[in-house]
């Protein structure tokens, strides 16, 4: 078994091998959509239960679920899409991964439902392009559900047809923004488009979409089966449910950990295996590296729910949960979050095509010790810059980061200003190798 | 038409994929398909690809363009993608980047003088907790690589 921890409902009862058909309907899979056809449920019905259950969107925004489902106009004639984004690329974030290749029924029964309940024609799966192997083993699965009837035309001999599609991406983190992935389907470039109008209205090749995260559609069949309270009380009053974290960095076992949304971050610290022997919990990314980076102190009294890790300044985002110890030089961290958004900017506005790019150099000179005090203020104003000022929200996902490691731990910007090397001392994290010292040892 | 028959039967159910008037979805699936076979997008393979789907050479040079896992120059024969992003770069991808670059004696970005191997930087591959992630030629992805997984790793991709 993999231990996803005791409070696992999605990952519960996973060894990595049982994700077959026969596996999947053992554990009572295909139950909830076999009820809702049978019963000829309504689909007003189905998403009543969402809402009511606070299933909130997994992917970053923790947008409400079943207010996203009841966007869609259901009586609308002719296409309708379902699209799940599991173009997982936010650093950190590697969850959707294990949803797909260890339990990808889960996720298939989640979209057919959500096409019943949305009165769709079709779904398809966007899956990111690393990991090619998850995307074959998934269309094998699907192979399978089309065989046994669960998808296809006249699903178990009821009047609904729906049919699903895998597409993968190919490199492309913005992608992973809602419009991009569906101009990325359309067989473009991902941009992302201006909203409004929202995928509900005007979404793949202009008809009424709507797209929701991996996790998200993985969770819809469990609130289906045991009610939509029982989900609920799993979490807490607008936060329902378990969440998988993907905890990574400085930890002893990191990892993928579902948790009830409420749980002390502590607790979540521990079940990964606690700090690296040694060592203390310096900050913490709680959701992926778009969000505000958050200092222990205030990490070690937050809970892992959307209401309380915004209380505390941050964002629960995708649950990417990065660890970082007291050996972490935040300039250096801050260096490489930085490249990666100047290297995903898709390039259409211009705030984050440049801005990005200011962002990284200005942060590189910092930490190569060129930097000038006025830097910091330089990096607050580029920032500001961004945030709030294009199409999507990879402008705002590169400012905050920048807004915050400055804000926590000005002190070592500072000081890698002034004396042109880290506050931290001893074996600097991330860490190169002897060949990156040496190259580092000849510039200067 | 420069792709072969298979590939071309594989493009065809990737296009059935998508609605009849929507051929162009099918167009990344289509240059994955082409350069699997070819080993990198020359202009000639997009522009077959761009007639084969109907639609404007520089539409394909566009998504070929915009998406980093396709290859608009030849690679060795082995293109090693190495996540040094933070979290991974937290568990120790930064050195296993160095050990990578002493190995094969080049840098990101270069190819081995033998042709067998291209370095190449990647960003989030989505495995993160599974650091240091090696992903070959796209498809093939390599996780806990420690040194020694490393080191067998080049000597099995003869």
């Amino acid at each position: 078994m993999i231990d996803y921890g005791p409070d696992a409902i999605l990952m519960k009862g996973l060894d990595g091998r049982n994700w077959r058909l026969k596996d999947y309907e053992a554990r009572d899979g295909y139950a909830a959509l076999k009820k809702i056809l049978q019963e000829k449920r309504k689909p007003e019905d189905i998403i009543n239960d969402l809402k009511k259950s606070a299933l909130r969107g997994r992917g970053g925004a923790g947008f409400p679920t079943g207010l996203k489902w009841s966007f869609m106009p259901r009586q609308f004639p002719g296409a309708k899409y379902v699209v799940c984004n599991s173009d997982e690329g936010e650093p950190g974030t590697c969850k959707d991964r294990d949803l797909l290749r260890y339990n990808p029924h889960s996720v298939i029964e989640g979209m057919v439902i959500a096409g019943y309940a949305m009165q769709a024609s079709a779904g398809y799966n966007y899956i990111h392009g690393e990991i090619w192997d998850t995307y074959e083993l998934y269309q094998e699965a699907l192979a399978e559900a089309y065989a046994a009837g669960y998808v296809g035309k006249n699903i178990l001999g009821s009047d609904f047809s729906y049919e699903m599609y895998t597409h993968p991406g190919y490199g492309a983190y913005i992608c992973g923004e809602e419009t991009a992935l569906l101009e990325s389907l359309e067989g473009k470039k991902g941009m992302p488009r201006f909203k409004p109008p929202f995928p509900a209205s005007y979404g793949l090749y202009g008809k009424p979409t709507t797209i929701n995260n991996t996790e998200t559609f993985a969770a819809v069949p469990w609130i289906l089966r045991n009610s939509a309270d029982a989900f609920l009380a799993l979490g807490k009053p607008n936060n329902g449910g378990t969440k998988i974290f993907s905890v990574t960095g400085h930890v002893n076992r990191p990892g993928n950990y579902e948790v009830k949304l409420g749980t002390p971050f502590a607790k979540l610290l521990e079940m990964a295996g606690g700090m690296r022997a040694g060592h203390k919990l310096k900050a913490c990314i709680p959701g992926g590296s778009s969000m505000p980076v958050l200092p222990a102190e205030i990490m070690m009294k937050t809970d892992m729910d959307y209401d309380s890790i915004a209380k505390a300044g941050s964002m629960l985002g995708s649950g990417a949960v990065i660890v970082m110890d007291e050996r972490t030089c935040m300039v250096r961290a801050l260096e490489r979050l930085s490249y990666f958004y100047f290297e995903e900017s898709c390039g259409q506005c211009t705030p984050c095509r440049e801005g990005t790019g200011w962002l990284y150099r200005i942060v590189n000179r910092i930490e190569n010790g060129q930097g000038r005090m006025e830097d910091l203020a330089l990096l607050d104003n580029v920032s500001d810059n961004i945030a709030g000022r294009t199409i999507c929200a990879l402008g705002d996902a590169a400012a905050l980061p920048v807004k915050s490691f400055i804000k926590h731990f000005r002190d070592e910007f500072v000081h890698h200003i002034q004396h042109k090397e880290c506050l931290v001392k001893g074996e600097i994290e991330p860490r190169w190798g002897r060949t990156q010292k040496e190259k580092l040892k000849e510039a200067a | 038409m420069i792709l072969s028959a298979a590939s071309l039967q594989k493009i065809d159910q990737e296009v059935a994929k998508y609605p009849a008037d929507q051929k162009q979805s099918a167009v990344m699936s289509a240059l994955i398909i082409a350069q699997d076979e070819k080993g990198w997008l020359s202009t000639e393979v997009m522009d077959s690809v761009a007639e084969y789907l109907g639609m404007a050479p520089v539409a394909v040079y566009e998504v070929a363009s915009f998406y980093t896992m396709y290859n608009l120059k030849p690679t060795g024969k082995y293109k090693l993608t190495l996540c040094t992003c933070l979290p991974c770069g937290l568990q120790g991808s930064l050195a296993a980047a160095d050990h990578l670059r002493e190995k094969l004696g080049i840098d990101f970005n270069e190819t081995t003088p033998d042709g067998r191997f291209t370095l190449k930087e990647g960003e989030c591959m989505g495995a993160c907790a599974m650091a240091p992630v090696v992903l070959v030629n796209n498809k093939k992805m390599c996780d806990y690589m420690s040194n020694d997984k490393i080191d067998q790793l080049l000597k099995d991709l003869k």
